[in-house]
């Protein structure tokens, strides 16, 4: 049995496409996007060609696009860069409760150790945030507000333009991660009003280490690192050329992709979600039947610990997750699932199942064949369930 | 089909070989590491090497597995650990009793939750680099034996290990000596096997443990009572700025100046004392104990001799072992022991093979 692998939402393997458009860029076309001779000229060029075609692809000026090593760094830029910049007359953050560690990390570092206030805006059950909410959080005193667009663990969608809207109605800066969505679902800077956008490769058949920040222009933040004038100073070192060429690459094929991605993965996503509710009893589908990235599937298997289900399935030549890759191993429940009011039993019991382009009907079978057993042997061992049982 | 192990893996030399052995036997070997607590919580330096539950430990265990095509899973205990072991560490501590954490994570995390995590994954087994045997004795009960060599013996941290339990252990290196396991890791040139081994408790790296204890009462904003050092006969000494810091038989960190060595007699709680007094008078032939496991044995019903050990360095001494009505034992040593501490295991013994033990009261 071939590998299933259920875990496009932690990382992608590169389209065929992709590596084969990056390869030039690690020998023959290796130069130095900042050095003045020819071999450094043609690697400046491919830099441009791609810096060009990704701000197509989200609606921006090339001139506002900023390469990165991927959605943390442009999360940490995002968050600690308008921060810093805006110190010494605001003073307050205000971050979505569902947000990715990369977010969360750095606005709970400026609370804790920078003198910042930090909001945390609720989420609905569907883990939907409210721009009414956020404009009562809101003062002239916020530096940011970052909302993510698609999360990670759910897949749920945010309208991302009336909070935006929201945060400019009193002088606020907006972020968003848009490391989920983008690829996936239609990612417009300019129809979100976001004022930044961060994007990363890797969960787009894209390179790993690739990524990149939007800032619109005008915009002000502090660098965080120094050491040269690549991307105007906004992120010194050496720019990763192969990876920026793939990168775009990536791009254009979800870009050609996207419809026809979303309608096949929709379809799996419902048929999938439908069997395990009706072969698993005590099971509850985490999320948006609706306004989410199709390819999320988030279930809580009520009574269970999602890390036995986790290495179970693996065992069983199964790839999926519980929580985010970047938090497993953590036996804390989900602070996604919390704040959408999921209890702590079923956040426990909760796990990721992502799909991609390889997925087919034939592998979510071969899952449904042996998840219902794998759940019953897990909860016949589970005190928590066995309490439960009337 | 082959059976399924669970191989507990610390990324010492032990474990990997281990774990080596008993893929060698035919086992299907699955390796997973218990992370049991994170250096923010218990305090010391991060970067230190060579520690369990550090990064580097579980890269090591990774690397070991891969090599013997072995998946591998780092599993987080450290809830459980810190209920079990970590609170009742500093517990007993306050109590004014000295406790055994690695009898306590043998029997509640290692025996109930890392097994019951390997069952609920579909293995048979579980597996340790414990240097012991693993058998089962005509009487139809499982059984520990010493293992082969004398230096290892762990026997004495495992008797609160439950029968079923037992059942479903495997102990590989029984019969092999330190040296030996070295050179099959050598041989199949594992990463971990020129690795030294640690012996302070695991989350006490720096083996302070009262800087450990002090720490982890700030965190919960308490603070140790300071109280008298009182002589046997009455007659108060100096201060102590907590009796928890204080064990049995400790002669070090009193700060009293004295004509003769003084030794800690008995820690008075109730007072918040601690009562001193000379070397010889540490000698003591009789303890009680409860919390019994027995092991090799049933429960017995007549008194009975053994070689009873009331510490990990303790040579085992003979003794009388009567069980009493309430669940309990007590014991007489042929010749007195020095410093019975309570709160420290007793294990009883015949020959190389673990009777059980208990607390010690």
């Amino acid at each position: 049995m071939e590998p299933v692998y259920l875990d496009h939402n932690a990382t992608t393997p590169a389209a065929p496409e992709v590596i084969e458009a990056m390869v030039p860029y690690l020998g023959e076309l290796f130069g130095n996007a900042s050095s003045v001779h020819a071999i450094g000229r043609d690697a400046k060029v491919a830099l441009e060609n791609a810096r060009e075609q990704i701000a197509q692809f989200i609606n921006c000026d090339p001139s506002e696009l900023y390469f990165t090593s991927g959605g943390t760094e442009s999360d940490n830029i995002a968050v600690l860069g308008a921060a810093y910049r805006y110190r010494r007359t605001k003073n307050h953050l205000i971050i979505g409760a569902t947000e990715h560690h990369a977010v969360l990390e750095p606005a709970e570092h400026l609370a804790h150790s920078e003198g910042f206030k930090l909001d945390i805006l609720p989420v609905d059950k569907e883990g939907q945030a409210s721009a009414s909410k956020l404009a009562e959080l809101v003062t002239d005193k916020t530096a940011l507000v970052s909302i993510m667009h698609a999360n990670n663990e759910t897949g749920s969608i945010q309208e991302i333009a009336p909070l935006a809207e929201a945060a400019h109605e009193k002088g606020s800066l907006f972020h968003t991660d848009a490391v989920q969505s983008i690829g996936k679902i239609k990612v417009d800077v300019k129809e979100m009003k976001v004022d930044m956008l961060s994007l990363t490769g890797h969960k787009i058949y894209g390179p790993k280490g690739t990524g990149a920040l939007f800032i619109r222009q005008g915009i002000k933040l502090s660098p965080l690192f120094y050491g040269g004038s690549h991307e105007k100073k906004r992120r010194p070192g050496t720019e990763n050329v192969p990876g920026v060429v793939g990168l775009a690459k990536a791009l254009e094929i979800a870009g050609q992709q996207r419809e026809a991605d979303y309608k096949r993965l929709n379809e799996l996503a419902g048929y999938f979600i439908d069997k395990m509710l009706g072969l698993i009893p005590d099971t509850s589908f985490n999320g948006s039947r609706t306004r989410r990235v199709p390819q999320t599937v988030n279930m809580s298997f009520r009574g269970v610990e999602g890390e036995s289900v986790v290495l179970a399935l693996d065992l069983k030549n199964i790839a999926c997750s519980s929580g985010s890759a970047c938090t497993s191993g953590v036996t804390a429940p989900s602070h996604v699932l919390t704040a959408m009011g999921v209890d702590n039993i079923d956040a426990q019991g909760a796990i990721r199942f992502s799909m991609g382009r390889v997925t087919t009907k034939e592998q979510l079978d071969y899952v449904l064949s042996v998840l219902p057993e794998t759940i019953e042997r897990l909860r016949e061992m589970s005190p928590v369930y066995q309490q439960q049982k009337p | 089909m082959a059976e399924k192990v669970l191989v507990a893996m610390s990324g010492g030399v032990d474990s990997s070989v281990a774990a080596l052995l008993l893929r060698e036997q035919g086992y299907d070997i699955i390796g997973a590491h218990m992370k049991l607590w994170d250096y923010v919580d218990v305090g010391a330096d991060i970067y230190k090497d060579g520690r369990c539950c550090t990064i580097d430990s579980i890269t090591d265990c990774r690397f070991v597995c891969d090599a013997i095509d072995a998946p591998f899973y780092v599993l987080n205990m450290s809830r459980h650990f810190k209920e079990a072991v970590i609170d009742d560490f500093v517990a007993e501590y306050k109590a004014g009793r000295t406790p055994n954490p690695c009898v306590r994570c043998n029997s509640d995390i290692k025996w109930t939750e890392f097994l019951r995590k390997a069952q609920s994954i579909g293995c048979d087994y579980i597996a340790t680099g414990h240097y012991a045997y693993v058998e089962q004795g005509d009487n139809g009960r499982w059984r520990l034996r010493k293992g082969i060599d004398p230096t290892r013996d762990q026997s004495y941290v495992l008797w609160g290990v439950t029968q079923d339990a037992l059942s479903k252990t495997l102990m590989p290196l029984g019969g092999l000596l330190k040296k030996e396991v070295r050179e099959i890791a050598r041989k199949y040139n594992l990463r971990t096997a020129e690795k030294k081994e640690s012996r302070e408790i695991c989350f006490v790296p720096d083996d302070n443990y009262g800087r450990f204890l002090r720490e982890h009462e700030e965190k919960q904003d308490r603070r140790f009572e300071p109280g008298e050092i009182v002589h046997e006969d009455g007659t108060v000494l100096g201060e102590h700025d907590g009796t928890a810091f204080f064990t049995i038989g400790q002669r070090k960190g009193m700060g009293i100046a004295y004509p003769t060595p003084l030794y800690v007699q008995r820690i008075d709680t109730a007072n918040n004392r601690v009562i001193v007094g000379d070397n010889d008078a540490l000698f003591k032939r009789e303890l009680d104990a409860d919390h019994l496991n027995w092991v090799a044995i049933d429960p017995p019903s007549e008194p009975f001799t053994a070689q009873v050990k009331i510490r990990y360095m303790h040579a085992a001494a003979p003794a009388e072992v009567t069980c009493l009505t309430d669940g309990s034992v007590h014991i007489i040593f042929d010749e007195k022991q020095r410093a019975i501490t309570p709160g420290q295991s007793v294990a009883f013994y015949a020959d190389d093979v673990l009777l059980g033990g208990g607390l010690i009261r």
